[in-house]
């Protein structure tokens, strides 16, 4: 009976695979491409096993992030700008959203509702559709080319702003009952009560944010001209170009390889949370 | 829903308020209303007179030809990679939802390709599918296909739905697993035990039930396929051959940055924001929906 039951779901095992692998297909790819030299991949005669290049690829574009026809900036500036891209969205949406859902929900006062539907308005108003109109507004204030005017933008956070208020109207009246009778006020509350049991939703929160930071793609086009303040998935669309054949694949897969590991790596090492985070958030 | 207990202080509010308000004001609103005001403005070629024109800037991109053209490919591009991923995302979750053994790994190694940036996408897809180096592109040759996106548009539109419904796979697979999760079994067993069969017992209890995130998702994606696949687009075709893959999106993109015409792509922002309405408007009418039944 029980090998029967194995047998049966042999199918299930076999259409599961074949996804996981239609998935892998073109990351397996670029890892390949990146293991050999220019000359193979340019005359169409890359296998479909790693070659010897590894080392040498990955520290040149670690480097200098360019070649014989590529001129990039090197791969560890980008990466380290869209680590502080990333970090500074993530943390940014996440704090000023916590302290904006616990006035809400645990104070009464002139203008709420009106506030909190401003906030709510904000999701209807996603970057792309009012990119040239912020453009003009950043330029104004002087901040195209400054980090502030690369991140400032990004961490208003409607969905962060619902999740906390959501969670704060789950906490048990008792437990603000005793904390006030203890003679705690609002912002003792908030540190020692509020933030130490939100954690898993912070959790949540960091691990979508920090992908929607690092994948970032047309804000930091518009706002970035520098070089030295090129982030990484932005930098690496540069250096395709219109993706001629005699270009420095090695160099751009290697490139590509090392701009998805970060926040694949937070994804998969915080999947628990990423879950949560995914589901409980956007619905 | 409102608390009972609360806090008691007049200004700390506002406070805390002030962050988040200040950013969607200068950031949301006024870019928001200035897209509105720009829209109905007309500047004249050197910028020197500016003049009130009403809608004329809508009249004139709704009746462009092109602007028709790119919203058909939209409408194309987007069905396509909302069916695509949807499907084949509902398929993998329906997969991994039964009894089977490493569900969890086979989880985990599905859901990765959310991780990786539109533009990204585009790229991997890009080496793959090149007519002279990419293994695909140069197999399609050899059988006698003359592949190469960089000539032909539905080849490039095929391309770039490719790449933008691959990495929304993993998306829809872990929206769908949750939903089917959630599922009662004693209802399936119930059927189970009146002898439908399980293709029957899928379409007539479960797919009904998750139904709520099937709208949900098919709201999601239609977002992501408007405005988030720009990078692929971006990427991989720049929107060409001649306009092929030219999404409202791309070409508001084109028109504000690459060809500064302010009226136009203004008109343009405020036709997107409208369409963003409208699909957030009929995703929370049909949760309100569901809450109450």
């Amino acid at each position: 009976m029980k090998h029967f039951r194995q047998l049966k779901h042999l199918p299930t095992h076999f259409y599961l695979i074949l996804g996981v692998i239609v998935l892998a297909f073109p990351v397996y790819f670029a890892l390949v491409g990146s293991t050999w030299d220019p000359g193979t991949i340019a005359r169409g005669e890359m296998p479909l096993i790693p070659g010897r290049h590894a080392v040498e690829n990955y520290l040149q574009a670690w480097r200098t992030g360019s070649g014989e026809r590529v001129m990039g900036a090197p791969v560890a500036t980008m990466m380290s700008n869209s680590l502080f891209l990333a970090l500074a969205i993530s943390v940014g949406k996440i704090s000023i959203s916590i302290i904006s859902a616990f006035a809400v929900v645990f104070f009464r006062f002139p203008g709420r509702m009106l506030f909190f539907w401003t906030i709510f308005a904000s999701l209807m108003l996603p970057v792309e559709v009012r990119i040239i109109p912020t453009f003009r507004i950043v330029a104004d204030l002087g901040l195209v080319n400054t980090y502030w005017g690369l991140t400032l933008p990004l961490i208003a956070s409607a969905t962060a702003t619902f999740l906390f208020r959501q969670f704060f109207l789950a906490i048990p009246d008792e437990m603000v009952e005793a904390a006030k009778m203890d003679g705690a006020g609002p912002l003792r509350f908030f540190l020692d009560i509020v933030l130490p049991i939100s954690r898993t939703s912070i959790a949540a929160l960091f691990v979508i944010m920090f992908v929607y930071g690092w994948n970032q793609f047309l804000w930091p086009l518009l706002m970035t001209t520098s070089r030295d303040m090129n982030t990484i998935v932005m930098g690496l669309v540069h250096m395709i170009g219109t993706g001629e054949a005699q270009t420095d694949w090695h160099i751009i897969m290697a490139a590509t390889i090392l701009a998805l590991l970060p926040p694949t790596v937070v994804v998969i090492a915080m999947q628990k949370w990423f879950v949560k985070g995914l589901t409980e958030t956007e619905k | 829903m409102e608390r009972r207990v609360i806090f008691n202080n007049k200004a700390l509010p506002y406070v805390l308020l002030a962050p988040q308000l200040a950013i969607i004001l200068v950031f949301f609103i006024w870019p928001a209303l200035q897209a509105v005001k720009q829209s109905m403005l007309m500047q004249d070629p050197f910028g020197l007179r500016t003049q009130f024109v009403m809608f004329d800037n809508f009249i004139a991109v709704l009746s462009s030809p092109h602007y028709l053209a790119s919203l058909r490919t939209t409408i194309v591009f987007s069905l396509a990679v909302t069916l695509a991923s949807m499907c084949v995302g509902l398929f993998l979750a329906v997969m991994a939802d039964k009894q089977i053994r490493g569900a969890n790994i086979y989880k985990g190694l599905l859901l990765w390709p959310y991780a990786v940036a539109p533009a990204i996408s585009g790229i991997l897809w890009l080496f793959i599918f090149h007519p002279s180096i990419g293994f695909v592109g140069l197999r399609l040759r050899e059988i006698g296909i003359a592949w190469d996106y960089k000539l032909h548009g539905n080849h490039a539109l095929f391309l770039v739905i490719v790449a933008a419904s691959w990495k929304q796979v993993s998306y829809n697979f872990l929206f769908f697993l949750a939903a089917l999760q959630s599922v009662p079994k004693s209802l399936l067993d119930a059927a189970a035990i009146d002898g439908a069969s399980s293709t029957r017992r899928f379409w007539s209890i479960v797919f009904p039930l998750i139904s709520p995130t099937t709208f949900f998702l098919l709201m999601m994606n239609m977002i992501y396929a408007l405005f988030d696949t720009f990078g692929v687009i971006h990427a991989l075709t720049g929107g060409g051959p001649s306009k092929a893959t030219e999404t409202l999106m791309y070409r508001a993109y084109l028109d504000g940055v690459v060809n500064l015409n302010l009226g136009t792509s203004s008109a343009q922002s405020v036709i997107l924001m409208l369409i963003v309405f409208l699909l957030t408007a009929l995703q929370f009418r049909f949760v309100e929906r569901k809450v109450h039944y």
